[in-house]
């Protein structure tokens, strides 16, 4: 069953993608201005084309019959069955808390991608090679809001710190090892997410120092389990609303 | 060597595949995009026809599927089985974009992506983009937006003129 590792490795990349996919759309005549409306609905749209290159990979990796494609993935699995850490899919706060969460995440794809150019797993070396440079635009724009909340006034910066630690206890989860990551680390597919996290805090720490944040103190608590499909009591209200369409008219097309 | 009807059949189908506009800018096609890695002949059902492989700009792009169809479609006119392959590796890079795109970018004011460096003197500062205002053609230019009407494009304002315009982004 290696193979299921495999799978189950490359669902955690594209359902992370999803599912901060997801929340991000629900940004839309929300954010602050229109510019952000467009920005946050642009990461949204690079998220889910990497998501839709991860999940083709995963169903064909996975090799059912009949083959379980991108769309079977996304709208016809079951709650358990998603591999998202819970940090994408909680809830949209305040737009400064968007901005941890989109810096914490960035952080982490850009050096998860950077990473994989190497896999053995040509199909997901070229689906990095390519989301390598959107995800670094991506943390730019997080750093460049972060910077100017930050460094902003005084109830910009409290709020920005706010954000930061509302986040934290979820950001652990990012570097947790699991079954499928060490199987497809030691079979040089993938990598050990625990060996990203001291670059991936080095460079939000960077920004933070930056922007005369701090770097919130160790949660008394934090999530885990996305990987083995546990998730937070709002996943079910997500995937409700996202597969809704797709679950009510089978096959529809339009 | 004297080419058969077949031959100059492909070669038209060819040229109108290469022709396909890119949907979002209809000034340039998806060859000026560099979208198109490849045309060549290939067995398509049994039948002699192009294989056309294109690599997608954005993990993201609505465009893409826009233009597979527009491949199609311009094989189909032609009466020419066609076979669309996807290649991702190398990623796609704005150093693909020919200097006709360029201009043809220039010229529907977008400015195009630069990897060039300025021609002229600039003015000094920490900024080492210059992007040059497809309007005025003034190198004083600001960024308004990362991200604008697509994902490749941001938006920009010229200090000179005063006119806004898309920057197509650097990849």
């Amino acid at each position: 069953m290696s193979d299921q590792h495999h799978v189950d490795y490359l669902l955690g990349l594209g359902d992370d993608a999803l599912i901060y996919a997801q929340r991000l759309g629900g940004w839309l005549t929300h954010a602050p201005q229109i510019e952000e409306d467009m920005a946050l609905g642009n990461v949204g749209l690079d998220l889910i084309g990497q998501a839709r290159a991860l999940l083709t990979r995963a169903g064909e990796v996975e090799a059912a019959d009949p083959v379980r494609d991108e769309d079977d993935l996304a709208m016809l699995r079951d709650e358990r069955e998603f591999r998202n850490v819970q940090l994408v899919e909680q809830p949209r706060g305040d737009f400064a808390h968007e901005m941890a969460r989109l810096l914490w995440f960035s952080s982490y794809q850009c050096e998860l991608y950077a990473a994989l150019l190497t896999s053995g797993d040509e199909t997901l070396a070229a689906i990095a090679a390519k989301a390598v440079k959107e995800v670094e635009y991506h943390r730019d724009h997080a750093t460049q809001w972060v910077l100017r909340l930050g460094d902003g006034t005084p109830e910009s910066h409290e709020r920005m710190q706010q954000g930061l630690v509302a986040v934290h206890p979820f950001v652990a989860e990012l570097g947790e090892d699991h079954d499928a990551a060490r199987w497809a680390s030691e079979q040089g597919i993938g990598v050990l997410p625990s060996t990203l996290t001291e670059a991936v805090n080095a460079s939000v720490g960077q920004v933070l120092e930056r922007a005369t944040l701090t770097m919130p103190d160790p949660p008394r608590w934090y999530a885990r389990g996305g990987r083995e499909g546990i998730h937070s009591e709002v996943m079910g209200y997500l995937l409700a609303e996202m597969q809704h369409l797709a679950r009510s008219h089978p096959g529809a097309t339009w | 060597m004297m080419l058969s009807l077949r031959d100059t059949e492909l070669e038209d189908a060819e040229r109108a595949i290469r022709g396909v506009a890119d949907p979002e800018i209809p000034v340039i096609t998806i060859d000026d995009l560099g979208v198109i890695r490849d045309v060549e002949r290939a067995d398509v059902d049994g039948r002699p026809g192009l294989r056309v492989t294109i690599t997608p700009t954005y993990s993201g792009c609505p465009a893409m599927h826009a233009m597979e169809e527009g491949v199609r479609e311009a094989a189909e006119r032609h009466g020419i089985p066609v076979d669309v392959v996807t290649r991702l590796s190398p990623a796609w890079t704005t150093e693909w974009m020919s200097e006709e795109g360029r201009t043809k970018l220039r010229r529907f004011g977008i400015a195009p992506p630069t990897g060039d460096r300025a021609h002229g003197p600039v003015p000094v500062g920490l900024q080492m983009r210059v992007v040059r205002c497809p309007h005025c053609g003034s190198d004083d230019t600001e960024e308004v937006a990362r991200f604008g009407s697509t994902a490749c494009k941001a938006l920009r304002r010229c200090r000179e003129c005063r006119e806004p315009f898309d920057e197509f982004k650097t990849i």
